[in-house]
C-alpha cells in the first residue's frame, strides 16, 4: 500500500504539487489523469524518488520512504517506466531485462516478456538499446523491462506517448496480464480513454491537487463529462477542457 | 610458464592451454613456442626481429595466435610481424601484448604489423593490450598496423586496450583496392595519469571500397586520450568514422576526425561525441535496483563491450 501525505513540490517559484494526499491500495490498477502541466509526472517521479518533495511524507507498505534513495525504493518493490525511455550505447535488450529481473531471468522468460510486448526475442534480445531503435520499439522494451522486474508497485508515465497503433492495441492486454501475473498495484499516468476504462480507480489531478479520486464507475463519467467532445469534422471549435456541457 | 605469464596470456589472447592451430608465443623479446600447420607457416625474419606469417590461398576455418608477453622491466621490445594472406583464405588472427612490470624501469613493446591480403582474402584480426604489475615503471605499448587490401579483400579488426597501459600511441594505416572492405572496432580505457593516442589513416583508392571505424573510449581520473582519423575517399567509395567517448573525473578526450573527399562519388561520414555518463541513464538503472556506482559500471562495461 502506498500513501502520500501532504506532498508539496515547487520549482522556480511555481507550486507544482499542493498538499497532495493519495492512498493506493494493494493489487489495484489506478490511472492518474488530468490536463498537461497539472503535476502528474512530477508526482510519479516523487513516488520513485527521482524528485524529492519540499514537504510531506511517502509511506510504502507501512514504511516511511520519503528520504530513501531511488535504489532503495526500487529494491523495496517500486518500478518506474519512463515517458521517454533512455538509450544506452552498448547495453543490449537482454542486459536491461536481466538487470530488471535482478540478473536471474532465464532466456526463455526474457523471450516471454518481449513476446508480450510484440517483439521477437530472436531479433531483439541482442540488439543495443541505442538510436537504431525507434521510439515505439524503445517504449515496448521499457514496458518489457517492468514486466520482468515484477514490482509490487509499478508506475507507467504516459505509456501510450509515442507508441504506434499496434502497440497501443496490445498495451491494454499487457497491463491486464501484468496485473494478473504480478498481483501488485499499477499506477498509469494517461490521457487515453481506453486506458482509463481498464482502471479500478481513477485519480484526477488539476493544478497540482487531487480533484477526484474514486472508483472508475464513480469518477469516469464525471471526467468525461467535463471534456467537451471534439467536433473538428463538423467545424465546431469547442475542444477546450474544463467547460460544462 | 608461471602464474603471471599464464594470466597475461589469458587476458590478451584468452589462452589457458596450448592454442589450436598455428601459433607463436613471444616472451621478453624471444620466441618461446611455435606451431605451424599444413596451410599456415611461421618463419623467423633474418634481417630484423619478427616473423612472417604465410597463409596459403583458400585456407578456411583456421586460426593464428601470436601473443607477446613482457615480464621484465627495462626492456624495449620492437618486433616486425608481416602477414601474407593468400587469395580467398578466411582465417582468424589473434595478437596482443600483455606487460607485467614489477620494477621501476619502463617495459615497452612496439609491434609493427603489416597485413597483405590477396584478392578475396578475409580475416578477422583481434588485438588486445593489457598492463599490470606492482612496479612504478611505465608500461608502454605502441602498436602500428599497416593494412594492404587487394581487390575484394575483407578485414575486420578488433583492437582493445583493456587496462593498465601507462602510455600508448596506436597507429593504423590502410590502403584499399577495388571492392575491399575494412571494419575497425576500437575500445580503450584509461585511468590514473595514463595517455592514449589513436591515429587512423585510410586511403580508399579502389572503386566500391568501404571502411567503417568505430572507436569507443572511456577516460577516467586524470587520463588523456586523443583520437585522430583521416579517411580519404579517392574514388567512388564509402567511409564512416564514429568516435564516442565517456569522460569521468578529470579525464580529457580530444577528437579530431577528418574526412577528405577527393572524388565526387566518394561518400564519407564522421561522427564524434564526447561527454560524461548521462544522468538519465544512471537514474534509469537505479530505478531497476542498481546503486549509482553499479549503474556506472554497467554503463561503462556495456559501452566498452
Amino acid at each position: 500500500m502506498l500513501e502520500l501525505q501532504d506532498i508539496c513540490f515547487s520549482r522556480d517559484n511555481k507550486h507544482i504539487l499542493k498538499n497532495v494526499n493519495l492512498r493506493i491500495d494493494n493489487d489495484k490498477m489506478v490511472v492518474i489523469t488530468g490536463p498537461n502541466g497539472s503535476g502528474k509526472s512530477t508526482l510519479a517521479k516523487i513516488i520513485m524518488g527521482i524528485e524529492n518533495p519540499d514537504s510531506g511524507k511517502i509511506i510504502f507498505n507501512g514504511k516511511d520512504i520519503t528520504n530513501l534513495s531511488i535504489t532503495e525504493r526500487a529494491k523495496m518493490g517500486i518500478g518506474f517506466a519512463f515517458q521517454q525511455p533512455v538509450r544506452f550505447k552498448g547495453l543490449t535488450v537482454k542486459d536491461l531485462i536481466e538487470i530488471s529481473a535482478g540478473n536471474s531471468i532465464k532466456v526463455c522468460d526474457a523471450c516471454d516478456v518481449l513476446a508480450d510486448v510484440g517483439l521477437c526475442a530472436q531479433e531483439y534480445l541482442n540488439r543495443e538499446v541505442n538510436s537504431g531503435l525507434s521510439g515505439g520499439e524503445l517504449k515496448r522494451i521499457e514496458i518489457a523491462m517492468l514486466a520482468a522486474k515484477k514490482s509490487k508497485l509499478t508506475i507507467f508515465d504516459e505509456p501510450e506517448a509515442g507508441i504506434d497503433l499496434w502497440s497501443f492495441n496490445n498495451l491494454i492486454s499487457v497491463f491486464e496480464k501484468m496485473h494478473d501475473d504480478i498481483k501488485g498495484s499499477i499506477i498509469i499516468i494517461s490521457h487515453q480513454e481506453r486506458i482509463l476504462n481498464i482502471a479500478d480507480e481513477l485519480v484526477l489531478i488539476k493544478n497540482g491537487k487531487v480533484e477526484k479520486h474514486g472508483s472508475r464507475e464513480e469518477v469516469l463519467p464525471e471526467i468525461m463529462g467535463k471534456v467537451k467532445p471534439c467536433h473538428k469534422l463538423t467545424g465546431k471549435q469547442d475542444c477546450n477542457e474544463g467547460g460544462a456541457e | 610458464m608461471d602464474k603471471i605469464e599464464k594470466n597475461l596470456l589469458k587476458e590478451i589472447a584468452d589462452i589457458e592451454k596450448t592454442p589450436m592451430g598455428a601459433y607463436n608465443i613471444r616472451e621478453n623479446g624471444k620466441g618461446i613456442a611455435r606451431n605451424t600447420t599444413a596451410n599456415i607457416d611461421i618463419v623467423t625474419k633474418t634481417d630484423k626481429p619478427g616473423i612472417d606469417i604465410i597463409i596459403k590461398p583458400n585456407t578456411k576455418n583456421e586460426s593464428v595466435h601470436i601473443p607477446v608477453i613482457l615480464t621484465q622491466g627495462g626492456l624495449n621490445d620492437l618486433v616486425y610481424n608481416d602477414f601474407y594472406i593468400g587469395e580467398n583464405a578466411d582465417v582468424v588472427i589473434v595478437a596482443g601484448c600483455g606487460i607485467h612490470n614489477s620494477t621501476c624501469d619502463t617495459a615497452e613493446h612496439d609491434g609493427i604489423h603489416t597485413f597483405h591480403l590477396a584478392k578475396g582474402a578475409k580475416i578477422k584480426y583481434i588485438e588486445k593490450h593489457y598492463g599490470e604489475g606492482e612496479g612504478t615503471g611505465d608500461r608502454i605499448l605502441n602498436p602500428q598496423t599497416i593494412i594492404n587490401l587487394e581487390e575484394n579483400a575483407t578485414m575486420e579488426m578488433e583492437s582493445v586496450q583493456i587496462k593498465g597501459v601507462t602510455s600508448t600511441v596506436r597507429e593504423t594505416f590502410a590502403n584499399m583496392k577495388k571492392g575491399s572492405s575494412l571494419v575497425i572496432s576500437e575500445r580503450i580505457m584509461t585511468t590514473g595519469k595514463q595517455t592514449a593516442k589513436t591515429i587512423f589513416d585510410v586511403n580508399l583508392d579502389g572503386e566500391d571500397s568501404s571502411v567503417h571505424v568505430a572507436s569507443r573510449s572511456v577516460a577516467e581520473d586524470d587520463s588523456v586520450q586523443e583520437f585522430i582519423s583521416n579517411v580519404k575517399g579517392n574514388t567512388k567509395c564509402f567511409g564512416h568514422v564514429e568516435c564516442d567517448a565517456i569522460i569521468m573525473g578529470n579525464g580529457r578526450v580530444i577528437s579530431d576526425p577528418k574526412i577528405e573527399a577527393n572524388d565526387v562519388e566518394a561518400s564519407l561520414i564522421h561522427e564524434a561525441a564526447i561527454g560524461k555518463i548521462a544522468g538519465e541513464q544512471l537514474i534509469k538503472l537505479m530505478t531497476l535496483g542498481l546503486t549509482e556506482k553499479e549503474a556506472e559500471e554497467q554503463i561503462i562495461n556495456g559501452f566498452l563491450k
